[in-house]
This record gives C-alpha cells, sequence and structure tokens, in this order.
C-alpha cells in the first residue's frame, strides 16, 4: 500500500461520509462526486484506464448531473433535514453489517488478492471492445435493451404531462432520459 | 437543397462587412470622441449660462434679480439674492446667482421665462467631477459668459435676440408679459423666440 | 519522410520539426534519473499552459477586433499600438478587482467552482497530440479521457449557478447543464466513426490513422471521406454547443438572464471561468483537428517540411476564426429549437453516419471503374438524403423568412 493508494482512499470515504452526513442535498450530491471521482483515480492506480475514465464519464458526467438535475426540479429541495438519519440506528447498522460482510466475504473467496498479483499485461481497449461484442454480447445487448427501455418510459412519461397530442416539452424530461441511454 | 442557405448567406453578409471595413472607410462611422469630434447641432443644450454684455462679468451681467427663473424652475436649482447698495436700495442685479447642474434637468423654462434674455441654455457637457457636492454647484461667476460665446453657440437664436435687445429696451419688457401674468398680450411679442412657439 | 527537398534540407526541416522535443530531452537528460519522469511532465504542463494561455490572450483580442468590424467598429484600439496591449490592461483589470462572494451564497461551492472548470480543460491538453511526438501523455483510452474530464465542466457549471443564491445564475446552471447533456451525445458519437475505422482510442493512434497520401499528394485525413465530411461538420456544431459559444450561448444569454452562472462571479474568479470557457474552446477544436483534419499533418506532400507543430496551430487558428465569424453572424437560438437541434437533427444524422463510415470501409476492396465515386455518391447520401428529409420534417409548418408585423404601421 503506497501513499498514493491511502490518499485516495481516505478521499472516497471521506466522499462517502460527506453525502451521508451533509445536511443539504445538493451537498450530498457533490460530496458523492467526490467519492465517484477519487474511485476513478483508484482505477487509474491499477493501470485500469478504460474502467477508470469510464467511471468518471458515466458517474461524473451522467450519474451526478442526473442527481442534480433530480434535485433541480424537485420542490423545496433547498430545505435541509434535520431528520435524516435513520432512527432505528441498530436495524441500520445490522443491514450495513450484513451487505459489507457479504461483499467482503465475496471478495476473499473469489480468490483476488491471495498470491501475487497477475503480471499480465492491462487489457487496452481494443481487447476490452473485442470481449464486449464476442464473450459479453447478449449482456451487452440486454443492458441496451433495458436502457432504451427506459429511454422510451422517460420518454411516455414526459409525454403524458403535457397531453396527447402534443409534443413533449423540450428540456430536462428528454436530455435526462437520453443520459440513461449511456 | 434550401437547408443551411441561410447560415451561409448570413456568413458571407459578414465577411463583407469584415472585409469591407479594412477597404471602404465610410463603413466606419464611430467617431473616436475625446480625439474625434461631431460638431454640435444648433439646437444643443446642456445646462444654462448667464450672459453678460461687454468685458466685465460682474457689470454686464444682464440679470436683474427679478427671480422669475428661480419660480419657474421644475426642480427648482436656482437659487437667487437680489444685490442690494448700503441703503439696502435693490441694486437690479444679482448678489448670488447659483444653479444646482445635478439636480438641473436641461428643460429650458428659465431661458423661456426671461424676460431679459439673461439666462441661455450652454452646450458645455464635459462636466464629469470627483467633488459631487462642491463642484456640481454653479455660482455666477462660473455660469457668466460674454455675449460673444453666446452668438458662436446659437448663432440663428443669439441672432434674433440681440436684434430685439438693439430695438430698445421697451421692447424686452413687454415681452415679459405673456410669460409673467396669465392675460396674454396680443402683437406685444414682436421676434418670437424659437423656443417660444411651441409653449401653451 | 519529406518528399521534394534534398536530404541536408530534410534533416535540417527534421531539427526544426523536433526542435521542442530535444529541447526537452535534453533539459530532462540533464537531472537524476529518478526526477526525469516527473520532470518530463511538468515541463509538458508548463509549456501547455503557457502556449494556450497565450493563444487565449491573443484570441479575446482577436475576437473583440473581428467582431468590431463584422459591425464596421473599429474595435479596441486605444491601449498599445492597435490595442494589442488590451489583454494585458484586461488582465490588470481582472486581478485588481473587488472578489464579491454573496451573503447568501455557499461560499465553498462558490470558491472550488471555477477551479473545477479551469483544471479538467487544462487536463484535457494532456491527451491532444501538438505536434510530431508532442502529445503530453499517449493514453490507451485518450479519447474517453478527454470526454470524461470534458464532463467535469458541466459539474462546475451547475456549482457556480446553484452556490450564488441567485435566479439568474440558477436558471443558467440548468441551461447549461440541460444544453450540455443534450450536445455531449451527438459530440461523442460523431468521433465514432473516427474511432470505428481507426480502430483506437489513442489520439496519436487516431493521427497515425490520417497518415499516408492518396493519389500521391493530397493527405489521407478523415475529412476527405464521405463520413469524415460530414462527421466534421456535425462535430463542428455539437462542439460550438458544448463549448457554449454563439449561437449556442443560452446559459450566458446576457441579454435575456445577464449571463447566467456567471452572474455573482467578478474578478480572478469570473477571468478563470472564462478562461476556462476559451480553453475549452481550444481544446474542442484542437480534437477536431487531430480526429478529422489530421492532426498536424500537412495536406499536401509538398508542404510537409513546414514543422508539425505550426500545421496544429495553423489548423487552431482557422477553427478559432471560424468560431468568431459564427458568433458574428448568428443569432441566439431559443431553448426548443435547440433542444430539437440536438435530439431530433445531430442524433439521427450521427448514428447515421456510423453507419456510412461502415459502409466506407466495407466497400474498400471495390476496384472497378469509377468505384471511387460509387462509394462517395453511397456513403454521402446515407447522411445527405437524411439530412435534407429531415431538415424538411422539421421546417415543415414553420414560417421561415421575414417577420410581418400585422398590428404596427
Amino acid at each position: 500500500m503506497d501513499i498514493a493508494f491511502l490518499i485516495t482512499a481516505a478521499a472516497i470515504l471521506a466522499g462517502a461520509a460527506g453525502a451521508m452526513a451533509a445536511r443539504s442535498v445538493v451537498h450530498c450530491a457533490l460530496c458523492g462526486v467526490v467519492a465517484f471521482a477519487s474511485l476513478a483515480v483508484a482505477f487509474l492506480q491499477l493501470r485500469a484506464e478504460f474502467v477508470g475514465f469510464a467511471q468518471l464519464l458515466v458517474y461524473v458526467g451522467a450519474v451526478a448531473i442526473l442527481i442534480v438535475v433530480a434535485l433541480l426540479l424537485t420542490r423545496n429541495f433547498e430545505a435541509t433535514h434535520e431528520a435524516l438519519s435513520f432512527r432505528p440506528w441498530a436495524l441500520g447498522l445490522a443491514i450495513a453489517l450484513l451487505v459489507s460482510g457479504a461483499v467482503v466475504s465475496a471478495i476473499l473467496g473469489s480468490g483476488l488478492g491471495v498470491g501475487a498479483p497477475p503480471s499480465a499485461p492491462p487489457p487496452t481497449v481494443k481487447a476490452i471492445g473485442d470481449l464486449l461484442m464476442t464473450r459479453y454480447v447478449v449482456a451487452l445487448e440486454a443492458m441496451g435493451v433495458l436502457l432504451t427501455v427506459a429511454l422510451i418510459g422517460a420518454a411516455l412519461v414526459a409525454l403524458r404531462e403535457n397531453g396527447p397530442g402534443r409534443p413533449a416539452k423540450p428540456g430536462e424530461q428528454g436530455s435526462v432520459a437520453g443520459r440513461l441511454e449511456e | 437543397m434550401n437547408l443551411g442557405k441561410g447560415i451561409l448567406k448570413g456568413l458571407v453578409e459578414t465577411a463583407r462587412n469584415f472585409v469591407g471595413s479594412y477597404y471602404d472607410p465610410a463603413r466606419l462611422v464611430t467617431i473616436q470622441y475625446p480625439d474625434e469630434r461631431r460638431a454640435l447641432p444648433e439646437k444643443a443644450r446642456s445646462f444654462p449660462m448667464l450672459v453678460y454684455d461687454g468685458e466685465d462679468p460682474e457689470k454686464g451681467l444682464r440679470c436683474v434679480a427679478c427671480k422669475i427663473c428661480e419660480k419657474e424652475c421644475p426642480p427648482q436649482c436656482i437659487y437667487i439674492v437680489l444685490d442690494r447698495d448700503e441703503k439696502g436700495r435693490p441694486l437690479r442685479r444679482p448678489k448670488i446667482f447659483d444653479l444646482d447642474i445635478s439636480v438641473c434637468m436641461s428643460c429650458q423654462i428659465c431661458v423661456e421665462v426671461c424676460p431679459f434674455d439673461a439666462i441661455k441654455m450652454n452646450t458645455e457637457f464635459e462636466l464629469s467631477t470627483a467633488d459631487r457636492f462642491g463642484s456640481l454647484l454653479l455660482h455666477k461667476m462660473d455660469l457668466a459668459r460674454p455675449a460673444s460665446y453666446y452668438l458662436g453657440l446659437h448663432p440663428v437664436e443669439a441672432g434674433e435676440v440681440n436684434a430685439r435687445l438693439a430695438a430698445g429696451p421697451g421692447h424686452a419688457e413687454t415681452k415679459a408679459k405673456p410669460a409673467a401674468g396669465p392675460a396674454p398680450a396680443a402683437g406685444t411679442t414682436s421676434g418670437a423666440k424659437p423656443g417660444d412657439s411651441d409653449r401653451p | 519522410m519529406i518528399a521534394g527537398v534534398p536530404p541536408s534540407a530534410a534533416t535540417m526541416f527534421e531539427a526544426l520539426d523536433q526542435l521542442f522535443v530535444s529541447l526537452k530531452h535534453w533539459l530532462v537528460g540533464q537531472l537524476p534519473p529518478a526526477w526525469q519522469s516527473w520532470v518530463s511532465l511538468a515541463i509538458s504542463a508548463a509549456a501547455i499552459l503557457g502556449v494556450f494561455m497565450t493563444l487565449f490572450a491573443l484570441t479575446v483580442l482577436i475576437e473583440r477586433k473581428g467582431l468590431g468590424r463584422i459591425q464596421n467598429r473599429y474595435g479596441p484600439n486605444r491601449v498599445g499600438p492597435w490595442g494589442l496591449l488590451q489583454p494585458i490592461a484586461d488582465l490588470i483589470k481582472m486581478l485588481t478587482k473587488e472578489d464579491l462572494v454573496p451573503s447568501g451564497a455557499d461560499r465553498v461551492v462558490h470558491f472550488v467552482a471555477p477551479v473545477v472548470m479551469v483544471v479538467p480543460v487544462l487536463m484535457a491538453y494532456a491527451v491532444i497530440p501538438i505536434g510530431r511526438n508532442m502529445a503530453a501523455v499517449d493514453f490507451n483510452a485518450g479519447l474517453l479521457f478527454f470526454f470524461a474530464v470534458g464532463a467535469c465542466i458541466e459539474l462546475a457549471v451547475f456549482m457556480a449557478g446553484w452556490s450564488s443564491r441567485n435566479k439568474y445564475s440558477l436558471l443558467g446552471g440548468m441551461r447549461a447543464i440541460a444544453q450540455m447533456i443534450s450536445y455531449e451525445l451527438p459530440l461523442i458519437l460523431s468521433t465514432l466513426p473516427v474511432v470505428m475505422l481507426a480502430g483506437s482510442l489513442s489520439l496519436v493512434d487516431i493521427t497515425d490513422a490520417q497518415a499516408g497520401h492518396s493519389g500521391g499528394w493530397l493527405a489521407r485525413w478523415h475529412v476527405f471521406t464521405p463520413w469524415g465530411l460530414a462527421g466534421l461538420l456535425l462535430f463542428t456544431v455539437a462542439a460550438t454547443a458544448e463549448s457554449n459559444r454563439a449561437p449556442f450561448d443560452l446559459p450566458e444569454g446576457e441579454s435575456e438572464i445577464i449571463a447566467g452562472h456567471l452572474v455573482e462571479y467578478s474578478g480572478i474568479k469570473y477571468a478563470l471561468f472564462f478562461i476556462g470557457e476559451y480553453l475549452g474552446m481550444f481544446a474542442v477544436s484542437a480534437l477536431g483537428i487531430t480526429l478529422f483534419l489530421g492532426g498536424w499533418r500537412a495536406p499536401v506532400i509538398w508542404l510537409e517540411w513546414v514543422p508539425s507543430y505550426m500545421w496544429f496551430f495553423l489548423k487552431l487558428g482557422g477553427f478559432v476564426a471560424l468560431f468568431i465569424w459564427l458568433r458574428g453572424t448568428l443569432p441566439r437560438l431559443r431553448a426548443d429549437h435547440l433542444m430539437n437541434l440536438a435530439w431530433k437533427f445531430l442524433l439521427p444524422l450521427v448514428l447515421l453516419n456510423a453507419v456510412s463510415a461502415a459502409l466506407w470501409h466495407y466497400t474498400a476492396p471495390w476496384t472497378f471503374v469509377g468505384a471511387g465515386l460509387a462509394r462517395w455518391l453511397l456513403c454521402g447520401s446515407l447522411v445527405g438524403v437524411p439530412y435534407v428529409l429531415l431538415g424538411r420534417r422539421l421546417f415543415a409548418g414553420q414560417h421561415i423568412g421575414p417577420r410581418t408585423y400585422r398590428m404596427a404601421a
């Protein structure tokens, strides 16, 4: 573990903690961005260029913006909530422990982390593309269909607000839906 | 294939303007103000001034401190104190004539009501100052301008005024009647001033 | 390497071309090996910063002069000869202005937003090859990196708009997000054909894919293919919108929302936004040059002796001039027209352009007489016909032309 990783890890944790602790909803979203971006840096440190950049593009460029736009379209989003914390904390703690335990055990059981790290060169974008188009093509297509359905659904929701026959108001709805397709 | 033609036409038009501005000086209509100046039109006006005859602004001032302009001034920016001699008799000249150009709205009503052609509109406009209280309150000597200066500013108007003044002092007195009282004195106003015609 | 010149001259031109590269190598070579990689990166970063900041200052001046001439004005001509020192005067003004923060503002976010604006834009330059062997880093996924850091700009605009606690700021931020998200899609998809045919996301590889000459003299830039030409045009439209330039400057819209997210910024923070916007414009132009206009490569074989970086900056200057020209010509779009253009017009066309590129690739083995013309017609019509049809359809029922006023005399 080198210092760079420790800094990145601290930034991820700080961002995640901030996203939970901040009073203002927009601050939560921005702290989330810090966590997303730091995660991208962590991927880069693992020499996974493509995943790192994709993380930045999709999570900072799309997901964070989606959250922010949703917040802006929400009424009273400026209100700060004192009681955002989950009341029955014992239940929350139990669920958190359960989830993290499952994730940790899955990672430990996967054979990663034990033994020497793989010495293969980092995969190129071309290799990733080849894999996506051959071995994982079904998963990719399924994802594409799912997102297309979501896009059409969003467009339909937007249409209904304006009544049949009238075109949807251009703006947030359309762009958010389009973002999903990425 | 009409699509995008408008954009291309617009681009050609702006390009023509761009190139043309280098070859055709007539296109560049900008007057680069502090270096170049446009001649002011005949009826330009900024703030009032006090006209005096002769050389000495103290003695030649046409103003007799009748205070008509002070009373008529809509924003009340004029302040006049009549000068008196040691015995307290009025001297028919202002002791104080102050004009606050931060209040004045250049309406020219003082000029129109003045029976003595003593107050006229100046055209000086570069009056900006760092001292907004002292420098914007003009005193008698700041306002005084020789009659020749007035003739230079507004040749047509000043020519008429000069002709009227030369006709005799009685003439100027009679002219005051329609302005001072409500009763119209028909036929008494001889050479109408340019501003007179549009008054009710 | 260089055609048509004697060998001695060729070496000289080669040296001139690689002047800055060898200079950097020499400088780095003076240092202990442990530092070398870091110092090399630092020198590249400093060079990028210096060159593009100078370009920024020049562009602002040229833009103001050019817009002035388009409107038959002089433009700035007071500071220095022909107004050449105007950027310095502007800089001093910006630095000495009071740095205002509204009392209701979110101070931290308000402070961070300009930084978030400028830093990603500067990072984007890292992957642009501005000359032969002159890319700061050659990422395997350079294009993806470019768009990834570019996506952070949207966030900066939102942060500025939200943190100012000003309705105009918020409106500007909303407009900016809606616009940038909508145009990011056509922008990214318009680069897809290039990636497909070059087979790489690395910008250095993409430049190399445009090496060689067709017909023995004309460079094989992507713009000389039907899909490349269409791609460049579509890319330029999307790039103009993505960099918030007129006619797509709705987020700023000084006549409606008085500069949008910039309302509450003054002094050096405002200057940072300004710099970020212009550097973003250069970056996206540089990307267009790299993808479609051969990067630093010469257009014809006889001009290859001109140093590669000269070609790059010449093309960049062309792009900047085009942006200024467009700004001086076109009025601002309406918000719904903006969205219609992105989703109903650009998006179908960029997708069809990808198909056109694939067709171009698979018809490459054709050898019969007139095959080149046939390929051009086939691939060109695949984009051109939908262009006409879509355009007709979108304009159907709309009156376009001089406006008539019924009530006015």
